[in-house]
């Protein structure tokens, strides 16, 4: 082959290259091994972590279990190493599954239109919020407090450099709703949107249906999020929000120390041309079979540039396919019943261990710690019996600094329970 | 095709004709033939103030989007509505049903500074 | 004379909402240990959902069925070349796969004990530092989740340093041959995009840019290899221009496949890049992600990165958020930790002579693909190129055929097209990537399947334009996709 390019080595493919841009000595990385050894280091590193440990953290990333038909499917060759499907005739098994997804990410939310995924909720978060700025040509946005810290976080970052203001409001320290008096003096005709989450971080369900009329009635959008998409089988959509943005870990993507996850942003058919991301549509072929593409590309960058809706190029179309299956082999009647059954365990602790906050909860809830002990002390002891506690709250949430978050899913056994609740109250 | 006269036209491909004080925007056969296809088209609502030269809203086709400028100043009384749901009509009728904005004209003799029929078909001959 | 393909039969397959049908189910559920739930009475009767409309209702071997078939319709790396120019598609090796699902790596929660996690924390140091050799940049976040995620994070990270300095600026220099993110993120992240002409070569004009430069310029975004995989042979002369005005060099990762093991930004002027692991690190394309875009950077913008950041200390690792000068978060948590431990898997594999000998073979390969089709496609810019070769379509087009409609032909030969109408400063531009994982025989498949349209172009070329002629799906109506979406299945 070098002779058929006119060359005589290797290096003088790199003639292009400046002599002073090169590395003249090898990279310092050790020469490569085989695969028995990269399996033999990673079940190393494996063993260095929660493998095998009971726990009870949630937090917005959740422990569901994980029917083995997911990987099947995702394994195959042809969904795992094929690209963006910008070629339709060569991409319909892929764009199918994406138009699938978008149907049921629209049948739970309860919104007429949602895109081919994002990056997961953090991410999807501020770009709702973009889009409510778009919408309404306002920038002030308020967030409640009771958002998941990691995605406001995020959020203050994007606003931050778009010279976008940005304000928290309360929780009612009872309920652990959103504090709507404290929402209320807060909207103006500046509030480009209302940012709430259901359940909200501290698991607690919020009243959607209030708080989009406050919103509406300065003229504000209002965005909903959730972590916990589990809950939408049995709870109410939010269908008074304008915009959905969440995350959908928990539809059998692995929790994997945080990523990669798959977040959806939905909204009412009216901002369709404002959703980032790509979007699937159906049309049909030149022989008149239904077929589907990539459609609306020119909100996004490639197209736009500078001008686009976001700079977001890729959706995460694996791990919505994950979601894809779940939801599919789940179904109606299943998706109810994980909910249900959720539901059962989160409240069989709540009898053992009282909640913090009164208002109605799903799948986890806020407990302070008894007098005397602190979730952390909790946490140690817990340790020793392989049961990894809740989240203590002091990191986020000062006021909380003696509580911490618990969290019981389909997956939690009862005997846990009751050994956590035992070493909590002993 | 046929490019009215009673019409002005600009470089960047719109035509204006001029009852009164107000103006009728489109964009030109010309214009329509290399966006090809269009799919979209995004228009200022009425009140939207105008100014020469500045994008006064776009249209796509499904792999680009055009800018279109204001021929001329002035404050938007109407837009055409058949557009948003007919985008199609752009490439059918770009002369005539495919109008897209009404502007109530800031200064009439903006008009007459823009290209006539003729000068307009010898420079989209030209470009291309 | 098409070599690779023949037809077969495909299943047909209808949507899922289609198949579904009362009372079916994919699933199971445990007896519950706990007493029963009454959700209206736990949760309100406002707060309990009814049954959700049209939602599929299938078995198991349903599901499974649906899946296969479909995939049967996609291409895919593992049916073969991918020239897909700029996305760098080599082969995902399954190591990589089997790695990411150990139980101890796929199950650990980012809440976890830092003294349960530290198997997870080493995936994230060695992966660091692995990358930082790489780039020869001194400090690195793993935290974006894609590379117009890194980008924005480089660029707010340059935004940040400049206003630590006192004034954030005000535009970023953008050649017109960069891709579309490298714009839309600059615009993202505050700031107004100047274009910077290219010479006659499609390099980075010098004079043009020192016309350009001045102290309102936050960063110039370049990417190099440039899209026309050409070496910026100036990139160390253009650096000090920027440099003198007190601003920063953003390099695009997406061309690294390049330079791993024969050259490093780091040692040509960079501050600060974005490496796409789902490229030059071969985590999967898997239809459109996940992907991962760390941002590696000099010293002087470190202070900036994301919040958490790795402490190595003696005998642990720790995450640290008392970063005061950090930008803060780009995304929960610490990134797309799955496919960090598939990059880092295919770093071990490969090791350091093991990476640079895929450099070699991606310029290798690209090389001899320009020579073969010389003859028969222009170039535009005929010089020696690196990773990817970038022809146009002048002399197919005089016979009214275009680069989308070679593309749509390639098909027909049993390979994904090329990058079709990119980078923009070529007229009709076919970008060819073929990567160091094909091997002779498959370039030498594709260079036959070119030369073969090539050849229809001249007798036949309806047949060309009315690609592809094989597939079961034929050219789609994309634009009464776009005039009337309809973006999910209604009952």
């Amino acid at each position: 082959m070098l002779a058929a390019c006119g060359l005589t080595s290797t290096d003088q493919l790199f003639g292009q290259i400046p002599a002073e841009a090169r590395i003249h000595e090898a990279l310092n990385l050790a020469p490569g091994i085989s695969e028995f050894e990269i399996v033999d280091y990673f079940k190393g590193l494996s063993d260095r972590t929660s493998n095998g440990y009971a726990s009870f953290l949630g937090a917005g990333v959740y422990n569901h279990y994980r029917p083995v038909v997911v990987d099947t499917i995702v394994s195959r060759g042809e969904f795992l190493t094929s690209y963006t499907p910008y070629q339709s005739e060569i991409s319909q098994g892929t764009l199918i599954t994406i138009f699938e997804f978008q149907t049921m990410v629209c049948q739970l939310t309860g919104m007429d239109v949602a895109n081919a995924s994002m990056y997961d909720a953090s991410t999807a978060v501020p770009e709702a919020a973009m889009m409510a700025v778009r919408i309404t040509g306002r920038h002030r946005i308020l967030v409640a407090k009771s958002v998941h810290p990691e995605y406001r976080m995020v959020q203050e970052t994007y606003a931050k450099n778009q010279g976008l203001p940005i304000e928290e409001f309360g929780y009612d320290a009872e309920t652990g709703q959103l504090d709507l008096a404290d929402l209320e003096a807060k909207l103006s005709k500046e509030v480009a949107c209302v940012i709430i989450q259901t359940p909200n971080f501290f698991g607690i369900i919020e009243d959607v249906k209030k708080a989009a009329e406050l919103a509406h009635a300065h003229g504000a959008l209002l965005v909903a999020t959730f972590s916990e998409a589990a809950s939408l089988g049995i709870l109410a959509p939010p269908v008074d929000a304008d915009i959905v943005a969440g995350e959908l870990q928990s539809f059998a993507i692995s929790p994997s120390y945080g990523g990669p996850f798959a977040g959806i942003i939905a909204s009412k058919e009216k901002y369709i041309r404002q959703l980032p991301g790509r979007l699937v549509g159906e049309t049909k072929d030149s022989n008149g079979n239904r077929a589907f593409c990539l459609t609306l590309a020119t909100r996004e960058q490639h197209i736009r540039r500078e001008k686009a809706t976001s700079n977001i190029c890729t959706n995460q179309a694996l791990i919505a396919l994950m979601a894809t299956v779940y939801l599919e082999l789940y179904g109606k009647q299943g998706l109810r019943e994980l909910a249900t059954q959720n539901l059962a365990k989160a409240h069989y602790l709540g009898t053992k261990i009282r909640p913090h906050f009164s208002g109605p909860y799903f799948n986890e809830f806020v407990a302070a710690a008894p007098a005397g002990k602190t979730p952390e002390g909790i946490n140690e002891a817990l340790l020793e019996k392989k049961i990894i506690g809740g989240l203590p709250l002091g990191r986020f949430y000062p006021e909380l600094s003696g509580a911490t978050l618990l969290c019981a899913t389909e997956m939690t056994k009862r005997a846990d329970m009751d050994t956590l609740a035992e070493v909590f109250h002993s | 095709m046929n490019y009215p006269e009673s019409y002005r036209y600009t470089k960047e491909h719109e035509w204006v004709s001029l009852d009164g004080d107000t103006a009728t925007i489109g964009i030109t056969h010309h214009a329509q033939e290399e966006l090809g296809d269009i799919v979209y088209v995004d228009l200022p609502k009425p009140g939207a103030v105008l100014e020469t030269g500045k994008s006064l809203g776009s249209v796509e086709s499904v792999k680009a989007v055009s800018d279109i400028y204001a021929p001329l100043a002035g404050e938007v009384v109407e837009a055409n509505e058949l557009l948003a749901t007919a985008p199609e009509k752009l490439n059918e009728d770009p002369h005539g049903d495919a109008w897209l904005v009404k502007v109530k004209v800031a200064d009439a003799a903006e008009f007459n500074n823009l290209l006539s029929a003729a000068d307009y078909q010898t420079y989209v001959g030209a470009e291309s | 004379m098409i070599r690779k393909v023949r037809s077969h039969i495909t299943q047909n397959e209808d949507l899922i909402f289609e198949r579904s049908s009362p009372g079916k189910v994919g699933y199971q559920l445990p007896a519950l240990d706990v007493p029963e739930a009454d959700p209206s009475a736990l949760l309100g009767a406002a707060n309990v959902r009814g049954e959700i409309e049209g939602f599929p209702e299938v078995s198991e071997v349903e599901v499974v069925r649906h899946f296969t078939r479909l995939s049967t319709w996609n291409y895919a790396i593992d049916l073969g070349m991918y020239p897909l120019g700029s996305c760098t598609m080599k082969y995902n090796p399954r190591i990589n796969e089997a790695v990411a699902r150990l139980e101890g790596l796929a199950w650990s929660h980012p809440y976890q004990p830092e003294s349960l996690s530290q198997g997870a924390m080493e995936v994230v140091a060695k992966l660091e530092d692995a990358l930082c050799e790489i780039t020869g940049l001194d400090d690195i976040t793993l935290q974006p989740a894609a590379g117009a995620h890194g980008e924005l994070t480089g660029i707010l990270l340059v935004r940040a340093m400049l206003e630590a300095q006192g004034n954030p600026r005000k535009r970023i220099l953008v050649p017109d041959s960069a891709h579309g993110t490298n714009p839309a993120t600059a615009g993202i992240a505050g700031y107004a995009v100047q274009n910077v002409r290219s010479n006659d070569q499609g390099m980075i004009d010098l004079e043009e840019l020192a016309r350009l430069a001045d102290e309102d310029v936050a960063a110039l975004m370049v990417t190099n290899p440039n899209t026309l995989g050409v070496f910026e042979e100036n990139i160390m002369r253009a650096a000090e221009i920027l440099h003198s005005k007190g601003s920063m060099v953003y390099m695009d990762g997406a061309n690294l496949n390049a330079l791993v093991g024969v050259a490093r930004p780091g040692d040509f002027g960079i501050d600060v890049m974005h490496i796409n692991l789902h490229k030059t690190f071969s985590t999967p394309h898997g239809g459109g992600g996940p992907g991962g875009g760390p941002v590696a950077v000099k010293k002087h913008l470190a202070p900036f990165l994301p919040v958490p950041r790795l402490k190595r200390l003696k005998d642990a690792f720790a995450w640290d958020y008392d970063v005061p000068q950090s930008i803060g978060k780009v995304r929960a948590f610490y990134g797309n930790f799955g496919v960090l431990v598939r990059a880092l898997a295919y770093i071990l594999a490969h090791g350091g002579p093991g990476l640079r000998n895929a450099t070699v073979d991606a310029v290798l390969n690209a090389n001899y693909i320009r020579h073969k089709l010389a003859p028969y496609f222009d170039l535009p810019y005929n010089r020696p190129n690196m990773h990817e070769v970038v022809f146009s379509d002048d002399r197919q087009s005089a016979k009214g055929v275009r680069t989308g409609d070679m593309a749509k032909r390639l098909i027909d030969y049993g390979f994904h097209p090329y990058t079709v109408s990119f980078p923009l400063i070529v007229h009709g531009a076919l970008m060819i990537e073929p990567t160091e994982t094909e091997s002779k025989q498959e370039l030498d498949l594709f260079i036959d399947a070119m030369i073969s349209i090539a050849q229809e172009v001249d007798e036949e070329p309806a047949k060309v334009t009315s690609a592809p002629h094989a597939t079961r799906t034929s050219r789609v109506d994309e634009t009464t996709a776009a005039r009337k979406p309809i973006v999910r299945w209604k009952p």
